[in-house]
């Protein structure tokens, strides 16, 4: 045959199957490169993803927990009542002065009577290590409760933010030579106060509760507004967004024609859930803040925002849902008589509905964590307020989380890196437990037919 | 009464109306539901829909009709000369508004009384300070003016809403009434109700359409006036960013431009090798427990906000590019740079390469790897040179989907790659990009007639048109792979 005449000199290459030729070894090993390619990559990735973890939980767990001062007094009552009839309006004259007045006295008596103070450190140097905000937290104390007046009580103070830091390990004797906000003095006596159990680190129920603080005072700012503000922003996506959304998807999915239209609506959807964030906030500062004069950094416009992002995202699932309903489901609801829209709500939508669950949750987890339209719409303003309960509450002006997050990044003290990444910790939170209940009801209540 | 309550009242009238009409369909037929022509509820159903409605329109109507008649009255009081901008305007309303919630407040916690108004009306520029006892702040200087306007402005309100809640109730109330009465066995209620509520139906998917609408108006109309005041050419063509507020800045989109592609280039050139080596593996290679437990970690890269990631760049992955390499090479000092900012968010972007690129690779029929191995291919080059070329459509779609993801990325950007408006090839320099400077021209006091401003509009509108040129783009790519092997 002609194969066999094309080698004249009749030597045939001889191979074995148990002995592996040059070329053989090549392409494995190729093979195997490959393979590990493959595996570094996935490797890269989840080295990625550890470290983004380590870094935030471990720059910001600390966040939780906070210096406090912890001593005895007694509360004068001539001064912080001077009518003597426990009235808590008629107290609220006396002012967050002259609380930090006597909290400065309590605390150098304390300090004093324990003979801890380093030799030549002044009553002012020893009251500088209080933070400003622990008088504020002393007068609501009292005027909550008058009949404190006169007793002795313990005072838990917040000690100022750089005294923590030192706890902490942010601040140094040496990096406290070049801080006007602190001296090494005041570190050294807050180490012996910690040794006398006068000052200790402790959990902050404050950094969830309390509202922010100002650029002076990382040690007393917390998420209180900004969770109340996303809580908020949430019930308006909820709200709106999930009717619409299944609305639309069950009109597109069960009774669109197929025409023009309707390929027009549904490019349109797909395209909208692309669309970069940060457009949807100029969408909102011109259309709801410009044109509708709804308040700025209000949560009804942030709600309004996300409502129009998350739609999208809720269409798509809730298609899906409905999609995986079989046929037979319909027929056999048309076959007895039920009209289509019957079909749908009575039969369809019912066994679409842990589906549209899991696609609804998921469009709020990602509505939690968007800031960048947030950013234009004004909710970097800085809130101290509480926002009223719903529904009025909606347009005062509120925080967010991630709002928040980006504003402590934007201040220079370094305390609030610490609580920036706090919050990033409670945002996770937040995100994982939804993203667990999604999961779970998926599992649940999934159905294959 | 506050729009929240009356919208409660009416949808209560509404559900008297769905019970009562639902009893009297059933009476009507003497307690034989299968003589009527609709089961029981849709009759409940026609009364709620025909007593909400007309009440609902009627509110949407007054509160869009109410600001413009209290305009006009406060305007004939506050007697504004007519040259008077639109701007010196609408500070005047809104003064006047504050003014008239400032008394509302006051009046409500008994700072002032009642009886005082006469007397504050002659002499009002003591009113902040009255109402600064109750810790009600008034930044405005109070002149007789003003606080007439704000009590004609008050009283109108109080009068029109007082109307709003009549012609509300009145409303749900007389609906609720006519569709009682048609309530008979043979009135058609289901196909009635149905057809409103296919109407709803539509009107919900119209959102959409109508929020994409809303997106391009707005970015429009903005980019439109921000042409009037500055050049479109040097927009588009000058190299200078330096925006100055009080005039006279200069505005050329190429530095901003530059910057977004470079970091988006640096993402694509971490996300795109990791991202298919990641997806490649998993599709072919890996066993079935180690997808189970890779693909989802790689999917939570995608679930984790992009504020997250910023905060990364900021506090980890800056300070120790610049430590390691950019300050030792000489190349940088600055914690913010274009390499920061791009390794995270090629970060950000692996698991949109590589979920993506895992459907389509799974989507390429095993026939075709059959037939390369039964030829006696190694795996590898079955991938590379059967399974890669058939699905290379589709991950080149999903690479385009990739970059215009990290083309419009904000927060990334904002702290990680800097505010300077540059055009360098150093990737370790600090850089700056489309989607910063809108942040940075929007955030803060805004004048919106000043071309500092509106270029932000302008900006949004490129980034719209580039992203969503890569989206559409991508999607056709993807659609027309698809249809190859279905």
């Amino acid at each position: 045959m002609t194969d066999i005449s094309a080698h004249p000199s009749g030597k045939r290459k001889t191979s074995s199957l148990l002995q592996l030729d040059a070329r053989t070894k090549r392409r494995n090993a190729a093979e195997r490169r490959f393979q590990i390619y493959g595996l570094v990559c996935i490797g890269i990735a989840m080295v990625a993803l550890v470290m983004l973890l380590v870094s935030i939980f471990s720059g910001g767990a600390s966040a939780f927990r906070q210096t406090f001062a912890t001593f005895e007094m007694t509360l004068p009552a001539e001064t912080l009542d001077p009518d003597g009839n426990r009235n808590p309006e008629e107290m609220a004259k006396v002012t967050t002065i002259g609380y930090q007045n006597v909290l400065r006295q309590g605390l150098v008596t304390a300090v004093r009577g324990a003979n801890i103070v380093p030799e030549g450190m002044t009553d002012a140097d020893i009251t500088g290590m209080l933070s400003p905000e622990a008088a504020a937290d002393l007068r609501n104390r009292v005027l909550n409760n008058p009949e404190l007046l006169g007793q002795q009580v313990e005072i838990d103070a917040l000690a100022h933010g750089r005294i923590d830091g030192y706890f902490k390990g942010r601040v140094t004797m040496q990096s406290a030579e070049r801080d006007a906000n602190v001296t090494p003095q005041r570190l050294q006596l807050a180490q012996a106060m910690a040794d006398n159990g006068l000052m200790a680190l402790r959990f902050n129920w404050g950094f969830v509760t309390k509202p922010d603080a100002s650029d002076q005072r990382p040690e007393a700012a917390g998420l209180g507004v900004a969770l109340l503000g996303s809580l908020y922003m949430m019930l308006v996506v909820l709200v709106l967004s999930v009717p619409i959304g299944v609305a639309a998807s069950i009109y597109l999915e069960e009774f669109a024609p197929k025409n023009r239209w309707t390929d027009v609506i549904e490019v349109n959807i797909s395209n909208l859930a692309a669309v970069p964030s940060i457009v949807f906030g100029i969408l909102g500062l011109a259309i709801f803040i410009n044109f509708f004069h709804l308040p700025q950094s209000a949560s009804i416009v942030g709600g309004l925002v996300l409502t129009l992002m998350t739609i999208p995202t809720i269409i798509i699932s809730t298609r899906a849902a409905l999609r995986a309903v079989p046929p037979s489901i319909r027929d056999a609801a048309l076959g007895v008589g039920a009209s289509r829209m019957q079909a749908v709500f009575h039969h369809v939508l019912p066994l679409a509905m842990p589906g549209i669950l899991t696609g609804t949750i998921i469009g709020l987890a990602q509505a939690l964590g968007e800031t960048a339209p947030l950013l234009l719409i004004g909710m970097v303003a800085f809130v101290r307020d509480y926002p009223d309960g719903p529904p009025a509450g909606l347009f005062d002006p509120a925080s967010a989380l991630p709002v928040q997050v980006y504003n402590w990044t934007q201040r220079a003290d370094p305390a609030f890196v610490e609580r920036s990444s706090g919050a990033i910790i409670v945002l996770l939170a937040f995100l994982l437990v939804m993203n667990a209940v999604a999961i779970i009801l998926r599992r649940k209540f999934e159905r294959r037919w | 009464m506050s729009v929240f309550w009356i919208t409660l009242i009416a949808i209560a009238i509404a559900c008297v109306a769905y019970g009562v009409g639902r009893q009297k369909a059933l009476s009507s037929s003497r307690g034989d539901p299968r003589k009527l022509h609709s089961l029981p509820s849709y009759y409940g159903w026609y009364c709620f829909i025909s007593s909400i409605v007309p009440a609902l329109a009627i509110l949407v109507i007054w509160l869009f009709v109410q600001p413009m008649i209290t305009t006009q009255r406060v305007d004939s009081v506050l007697q504004l000369p007519v040259e008077a901008s639109v701007g010196e305007k609408l500070a005047a309303k809104r003064d006047v508004q504050s003014v008239a919630v400032a008394l509302d407040r006051g009046l409500a916690q008994g700072v002032i009384a009642e009886s005082d108004l006469p007397a504050l009306a002659e002499n009002p520029s003591s009113l902040p300070a009255t109402l600064a006892e109750a810790d009600i702040s008034l930044p405005v200087v109070v002149t007789p003016q003003l606080f007439n306007a704000a009590q004609t402005f008050r009283d109108l309100s109080s009068t029109l809403n007082t109307g709003l809640t009549v012609a509300v109730i009145l409303f749900a109330v007389i609906g609720a009434f006519f569709g009682i009465r048609r309530c008979a066995p043979d009135f058609r209620a289901r196909n009635l109700v149905e057809r409103v509520t296919m109407t709803l139906l539509i009107a919900a998917s119209v959102i959409a359409i109508l929020t994409t609408i809303a997106i391009v108006l707005s970015l429009v109309f903005q980019t439109a006036t921000f042409f009037e005041q500055y050049s479109w050419r040097d927009f588009f063509f000058s190299a200078t960013w330096s925006p100055v507020f009080q005039g006279n800045s200069q505005l050329g989109i190429l530095p901003l431009l530059w910057g977004t592609l470079y970091i988006s280039l640096i993402a694509l050139l971490v996300a795109v090798p990791i991202g298919l080596f990641s997806a490649i593996y998993l599709s072919e290679y890996a066993s079935k427990s180690m997808r189970a437990v890779a693909k989802p970690l790689i999917e939570i890269l995608a679930g984790i906000p992009t504020i997250v990631y910023g905060l990364f760049a900021l506090i980890t992955v800056g300070p120790m590019l610049r430590d390691w390499i950019a300050q030792p090479m000489g190349l940088g000092s600055s914690g913010s740079s274009v390499m920061t900012a791009g390794l995270v968010m090629g970060i950000m972007i692996i698991p949109f390469v590589s979920s993506l690129s895992d459907d389509i690779i799974n989507a390429v029929p095993q026939s075709l790897r059959d037939g390369s191995l039964g030829l006696g291919a190694t795996p590898s080059e079955t991938i590379r040179q059967v399974v890669l070329p058939a699905a290379l459509p589709g991950i080149v779609g999903a690479i385009l989907l990739a970059a215009s993801r990290a083309i419009g990325e904000t927060m990334i950007v904002v702290l990680g790659a800097g505010a300077a408006a540059r055009m360098g090839l150093n990737p370790f320099e600090a850089m700056t990009t489309i989607t910063v400077k809108i942040v940075s021209q929007l955030t803060g006091d805004t004048d919106f007639n000043s071309p500092e401003t509106l270029v932000a509009f302008a900006l949004g509108l490129t980034l719209f048109v580039i992203t969503l040129g890569l989206n559409i783009l991508a999607l056709y790519i993807v659609r027309k792979y698809r249809e190859q092997y279905e």
